[in-house]
């Protein structure tokens, strides 16, 4: 039995209750004697940036070697909004550094997303290592290498103290994600979603249709750069810290490799792939300190030649295996 | 039912008759650099402390040191925090050590002063870092103590110019203020200063512009390791000798470990620092020997591994006297005003500033036997900080 077009659309909107159990599993973490809060917050954190990444990646086909510019520039905004301007306040200083991503988002993407193929990945990286650069020169307001130091973030809506634990820290960030991810679920199912979904599969078709293929790249890299940017300040708020990694090239190319691990173009293979990459490296690098990456590269490795789909494309490989047996 | 009586009574018995001195095992956290571009830094410290356990573990008897050890990747705040976070609220570590970087040491601060958690820098060199958390205390260095006698001395050996060019980060700009107030106070000329990124450097252009500006010597501060042996390097490609211009700076530029792979370019290289694998006395000999039992006739410990040997020798001082039962406070008393001969020679922990106070050595790179060494020339002894000395707390 076919579906109508329409009602395909219509059940991909609909929520599924198998949509619920990450949170279920992220809240119900929360509560095990023995969490490890510091690290589930990183990875909260980082599943944020993977997702970001998947809307311009997964869903519209940019391949952006530099995200890490929008992470960074949330980071800045938040660290230096609260470091010289006395904005601790946190939930809008988070909204701001949205903001500012976001409109570093409209101006670069006018600029980077007139290309495509490996000239587009060049600039996107060429974006991030300028601002780098920019935050490295710029020494007497960033702290250079040495870092931003001294920011102080008040107690999330003035109750909620950023404890040595990172109890405050991880319910803040699953609350921003579970926000986030809404927000990303809604614009995927949306007729835009299904738009940027076209343009992935073919831009020069869309555009005959009529659809305003650049504009909809732009809006969506601008959607994605603030998402991003509320990742990075989450992560400035919640160590107090920013330093020049936010801007590298490590940190675009983690986020790759967490999305292209989980799963690609799925929204939840943000989540399974930050998960297992940030795990993954914390059992490692206990076990060696010293060659934990050897661990993590032959994983990546395994996933791009056995599992395209990244781990939930394996989930749905078996899924369909028993689905076909039963039938 | 008399048996069950009997064995319930020996049991009890048992029980208050344990030694009331019970044996305590202590966590020390490690947090330093074992993977990437630093590595080889975090990997001296590790020997070290793995050396330290094998030979002293004995010392703190009947308690013990267990040691857990995290990687930090390099100069990565973020990460450290984390790692600390960690140590304290999982693996409740009743110490933490280590160090490499400035920036990581700097991002744990206000962690150890909430959780009143001694850390012992084993290197980590910013003079600033120790007023940042009072449960501070450093065994290693700070770039004043070697970059300002440096200056001086730089003056006295008839040097009129220098073109200063440091790594751009915190002890970087530490030895470039220091070498230039010692210096300039001296009667010196600056003929130009150039600061270089840390990650990744291509050294040519910067070596290039100290040439263009024609001093009678550079100096110079780059993170020790590889990125010493890189500059060295540079500097002999680029022609600096034949053009008569000299290389000085703290010993970081010509680590122990690290000379055997510079080959002859640092022949002559005059530097200030308070440790070399050569130094002349009984404590080093034994040292070196021990290091080279263990680790190959070919192994040599760096300023690095003395560090972290002195940090683990002052942990387990702490350890004895508070009878293995860890408490912030009472750590930090027994730190302050710390002495210990060291394969360096003696050193203190001020009792007033927690940094340490130590002695430093001129030293010149030259053969000895078929190796190169640095070879000491002079000694200034009991150097406290001068930052410290410069800008007291308010």
């Amino acid at each position: 039995m076919a579906l109508h077009p329409i009602d395909h659309f219509a059940a991909g909107h609909r929520l599924r209750p198998i949509e619920l159990l990450p949170w279920a599993l992220a809240v119900g973490y929360f509560f095990l004697p023995n969490a490890n809060l510091p690290l589930g917050t990183e990875i909260l954190i980082w599943a944020l940036f993977a997702l970001s990444l998947d809307l311009v990646l997964g869903y519209t086909g940019i391949v952006s070697l530099g995200h890490a510019a929008f992470f960074g520039i949330g980071a800045y905004a938040a660290g230096l909004a609260a470091r010289w301007l006395g904005w601790t306040e946190p939930i809008s200083a988070l909204l701001f550094a949205g903001l500012v991503a976001g409109a570093a988002g409209i101006v670069s993407g006018m600029i980077v997303l007139r290309t495509h193929g490996l000239t587009l990945l060049m600039l996107t990286m060429a974006v991030a290592v300028m601002l780098k650069e920019i935050a490295n020169k710029l020494g007497w307001l960033t702290g250079g290498a040495d870092g931003l130091q001294g920011i102080v973030i008040d107690p999330v809506l003035g109750l909620y103290r950023f404890d040595m634990f990172g109890r405050t820290s991880y319910v803040y960030a699953l609350v921003v994600l579970f926000l986030a991810w809404i927000v990303a679920r809604r614009i995927v199912h949306s007729p835009f979603g299904r738009g940027l979904v076209g343009i992935r599969e073919n831009a020069t078709r869309m555009s005959a249709i009529g659809s305003p293929v650049m504009r909809r790249m732009v809006t969506v890299y601008a959607i994605s750069a603030a998402l991003a940017g509320v990742a990075g300040a989450l992560l400035a708020q919640s160590t107090r810290y920013v330093t020049l990694n936010v801007l590298s090239l490590e940190y675009s190319g983690d986020v790759l490799i967490m999305l292209v691990l989980g799963g690609m173009g799925r929204l939840y293979g943000a989540f399974a792939g930050a998960t297992v990459f940030l795990v993954l490296r914390d059992e490692l690098s206990k076990i060696s300190p010293a060659y934990w990456g050897f661990g993590i590269g032959l994983l990546l490795v395994a996933t791009v030649l056995f599992a395209r789909g990244g781990l939930l494309g394996l989930v749905d490989i078996a899924l369909a295996r028993i689905r076909g047996k039963r039938s | 039912m008399k048996s069950m009586i009997r064995l319930a009574a020996a049991a009890a018995l048992a029980f208050v008759l344990a030694p009331a001195a019970s044996a305590e095992t202590v966590k020390v956290g490690v947090i330093t650099t074992m993977s990437g571009p630093f590595a080889s830094l975090g990997q001296q410290m590790d020997q070290a402390i793995k050396l330290y356990m094998k030979l002293h573990a004995k010392d703190v008897e009947p308690h013990k040191i267990e040691i857990v050890l995290r990687d930090d990747t390099g100069p990565a705040p973020d990460v450290a925090k984390r790692l600390a976070q960690e140590l304290i609220t999982r693996d409740r570590v009743h110490m933490l050590s280590g160090v490499v970087f400035t920036p990581n040491a700097h991002a744990i601060a206000p962690l150890a002063t909430e959780a009143k958690m001694p850390l012992v820098i084993m290197n980590a060199g910013t003079s600033v870092t120790t007023t940042l958390s009072p449960y501070f205390a450093r065994v290693s260095f700070t770039l004043w103590q070697s970059s300002y006698p440096m200056g001086q001395w730089a003056q006295q050996a008839g040097i009129k110019s220098v073109f200063t060019a440091v790594t751009d980060y915190g002890p970087g700009h530490d030895a470039e203020a220091a070498f230039i107030k010692g210096f300039t106070e001296a009667g010196g000329k600056i003929a130009g200063s150039v600061r270089m990124p840390v990650a990744n450097p291509d050294f040519v252009p910067f070596i290039q512009r100290a040439k263009d500006a024609n001093p009678e010597a550079v100096f110079t501060f780059v993170p020790a390791g590889r990125q010493a042996t890189a500059f060295m390097k540079t500097f002999a490609e680029r022609g600096m000798r034949e053009a008569g211009i000299r290389l000085i700076g703290p010993g970081d530029i010509t680590t122990d470990e690290e000379l055997p792979s510079m080959g002859d370019v640092p022949l002559g290289v005059v530097t200030v620092h308070h440790y070399s694998a050569a130094h002349d006395s009984p404590t080093n000999k034994a040292f070196q020997a021990a290091w080279k039992q263990e680790y190959g006739a070919n192994a040599v410990p760096g300023f690095m591994a003395v560090g972290a040997w002195d940090g683990m020798h002052a942990i387990s001082h702490v350890i004895k006297q508070l009878n293995g039962k860890i408490d912030g406070d009472k750590a930090m008393a027994l730190l302050k005003g710390w002495k210990h001969e060291s394969p360096r020679g003696p050193i203190m922990i001020d009792p007033d500033t927690r940094d340490i106070v130590q002695n430093e050595y001129i030293r010149r790179v030259e053969k000895l036997g078929n190796a190169n060494a640095n070879i000491e020339i002079g000694v200034i002894p009991a150097v406290k900080d001068p930052w410290k000395v410069f800008n007291p707390p308010k």
